[in-house]
């Protein structure tokens, strides 16, 4: 039984460059999988490639057992659907407000009726604690409070596995604390898959359960374990300098 | 798993209503039970769920909805819609209410109209004099106009531009060639459409056609670009540098715009011309003659008056551009919205100012 993503001999890239070349790896139902590198190393590549908007070069994506990047019309739509994807930037609707953002998968997609979805897109930003702001615009709140109304809106299908991309940039370490306990939440009560890309070890060390760490120079995956794990016992020295430089910045 | 549809029974009984949910409570049997379950839980109504066998937010949401109700019990609560509940357990929905559109008296509406046209003018004025200023500056100094851009605007807006603007007076030639044709041949002066064509291309149609082209076609890019910018404070980023952006931004599209605007025109108008030239030999015209015609209709002033307006229209095109790009709000709709009204306002203008100088030349013998 593989996992709730499998990539198998992924070649990453666009335009025919390759970026990231023959990479495999599985993500497990119910964990929190951490994307992890240094910058310019493909981690947002690989993330478009997961969630379909990039055609691999070689090799195939499948999310429950099914290929994305074979799949065409409603097969593909149903794939779709069992995915959210929260934006670096949140890319919620300017002009809709952040109940409307969350009910538009669910208006598109289900014949629920009308107090139904204002029902469950309150539910939602309940979970997400912005229960008091489903009549504001995106304008009208903070950076943090977009972010989290992206994440309900990820959440709105009741997808299989959420993907967040660089979900702290841009945050203050609070807010960026109350983003990880949130998620660590969600994960524990929901059962929820989390792929999760970012570069921020404070988070990586709170939430992860695993992670993968990309090179630029070896277009590969160059460690694969827990965080812990990989600090302590691993035996490459970029690994080693990229976790331990990072830990000593943030212990000052 | 289409055996476990979702599926709502009602028994009625002296206790009142007793409404058995089962099968799959995801968004889709969800949706299809949902009306029904929520007009028979009655006050004093049992909902029996323990016939769920799955539920996904969905089905949590009607759970839940049926639980708020006054004097509604439900039964049998599968683990896991009480594993999703439970955020909810102290907290209630509000009713969200829909503030109902607020109706504007007619007196407020034409006020907030009127006032709207005045802050408009206002900024249109101060505008104007700021981007003149910066034109001027610019001529005097020309060490602080950013050329490489100017370049590009002009070949964006000018040289990209010439197969639109030469089929469209190549045909507006024509087209005007064959419609006076054949009337003014009932009186066999048709001869006199070379006359017809010619001053109406040099003194009205070269001009306009090619400032609504430029304002459909560069306008627009103008108020889009900087509009685009605002969004992502990019403006604000040029200003804390304590760049101006009318010097930044806008001098060198306007300047572009004046430069290239007068060129597109006489190149409209030699299209024109030739298009109905074209058509008038085809009705049987030797060249000799429509040459005659030609030089003997037309003279410096109709070439000069069409010259003139087109460098206004090519400071207004390029400057109504900019400016709405630089009133643009905040988000994606607001871009749409400035581009819509730069060319809205770029076409309204170019009649007005052209009929302007209808009344001018008129006045002036010119």
């Amino acid at each position: 039984m593989g996992g709730i993503i499998e990539v198998r001999n992924l070649t990453a890239g666009y335009g025919g460059t390759a970026i990231l070349e023959n990479l495999t790896f599985d993500v497990h139902k119910g964990e929190i999988f951490v994307i992890l590198g240094g910058s310019g190393c493909g981690k947002s590549t690989l993330l478009k490639h997961l969630i379909g908007l990039l055609p691999p070069l070689e090799g195939d994506i499948l999310i429950e057992g099914k290929s994305l990047p074979k799949a065409e019309g409603r097969e593909r739509q149903a794939i779709l659907k069992r995915i959210g994807v929260s934006y670096q930037s949140g890319a919620l609707f300017g002009s809709m407000t952040l109940s409307e953002n969350v009910r538009l998968p669910l208006e598109e997609y289900t014949d629920l009726p009308n107090d139904a979805l204002d029902l469950i897109a309150w539910m939602k930003l309940k979970l997400v604690g912005l229960e008091n702001y489903v009549a504001s615009l995106p304008s009208e709140v903070s950076g943090g409070m977009q972010k989290r109304a992206a994440l309900a809106r990820a959440m709105a299908m009741d997808p299989a596995v959420v993907f967040l991309d660089e979900p702290s940039a841009g945050l203050d370490p609070i807010t960026s604390a109350d983003l990880d306990a949130l998620i660590l939440r969600l994960n524990k009560t929901l059962g929820m898959t989390f792929v999760i890309v970012t570069h921020e070890l404070p988070s990586i060390y709170a939430i992860a359960d695993r992670v993968i760490m990309l090179d630029k120079k070896t277009k590969g995956i160059i460690a694969e374990g827990k965080p812990d794990d990989l600090r302590d016992h691993s035996d490459n020295a970029f690994v080693r300098q990229f976790f331990h430089r990072e830990v000593t910045e943030v212990a000052e | 798993m289409a055996q476990d549809k979702a599926e709502l029974a009602v028994e009625r009984s002296e206790n009142g209503p007793r409404l058995s949910l089962k099968g799959r409570l995801d968004a889709a049997g969800s949706a299809a039970v949902w009306q029904r379950a929520v007009r028979e839980a009655q006050p004093g109504a049992v909902v029996d769920a323990s016939g769920v066998t799955y539920c996904d937010s969905a089905g949590a949401a009607l759970l839940y909805d049926l639980q708020q109700r006054n004097g509604v019990r439900i039964e049998g609560l599968p683990e896991e819609a009480k594993s999703l509940l439970k955020p909810y357990e102290k907290i209630e929905f509000p009713k969200l209410e829909k503030e109902p559109p607020r109706k504007e008296s007619a007196p407020t509406a034409i006020g907030r109209v009127a006032v709207g046209l005045v802050r408009d003018a206002r900024d249109q004025i101060i505008f104007t004099g700021q981007a003149s200023v910066a034109l001027i500056q610019g001529l005097f100094r020309p060490d602080l106009v950013r050329w490489r851009d100017m370049w590009h605007t002009f070949e964006t807006a000018g040289v990209n531009a010439l197969f639109i603007v030469g089929m469209i007076g190549f045909l507006t030639g024509m087209i005007m060639a064959f419609q006076s044709t054949v009337p003014l041949q009932q009186f066999g002066v048709d001869i006199f459409v070379v006359n017809l064509v010619a001053l109406a291309m040099l003194r009205e149609l070269g001009g306009i056609m090619t400032a609504i082209v430029l304002a459909g076609r560069s306008g627009s890019a103008f108020a889009a670009e900087i509009g685009t910018m605002k969004v992502n404070e990019e403006v604000d980023a040029l200003t804390t540098m304590g760049l101006d952006p009318v010097r930044f931004l806008v001098v060198p599209k306007v300047m572009a715009a004046i430069l290239v605007t007068p060129l597109l025109t006489i190149y409209a108008n030699v299209i024109g011309i030739a298009g109905g030239l074209m058509v008038v030999m085809l009705f049987g015209h030797p060249w000799a003659a429509v040459y005659n015609q030609l030089t003997g209709a037309v003279d410096l002033s109709d070439i000069a008056t069409g010259l003139i307006k087109s460098f206004f229209f090519g400071a207004l095109v390029g400057g109504i551009g900019c400016l709405r790009g630089l009133q643009t709000k905040i988000g994606a709709t607001a871009v749409g919205e400035s581009t819509t009204r730069a060319v809205v306002s770029g076409i309204t203008l170019i009649i007005v100012v052209d009929a302007i100088f209808a009344v001018v030349f008129w006045a002036t013998n010119f």
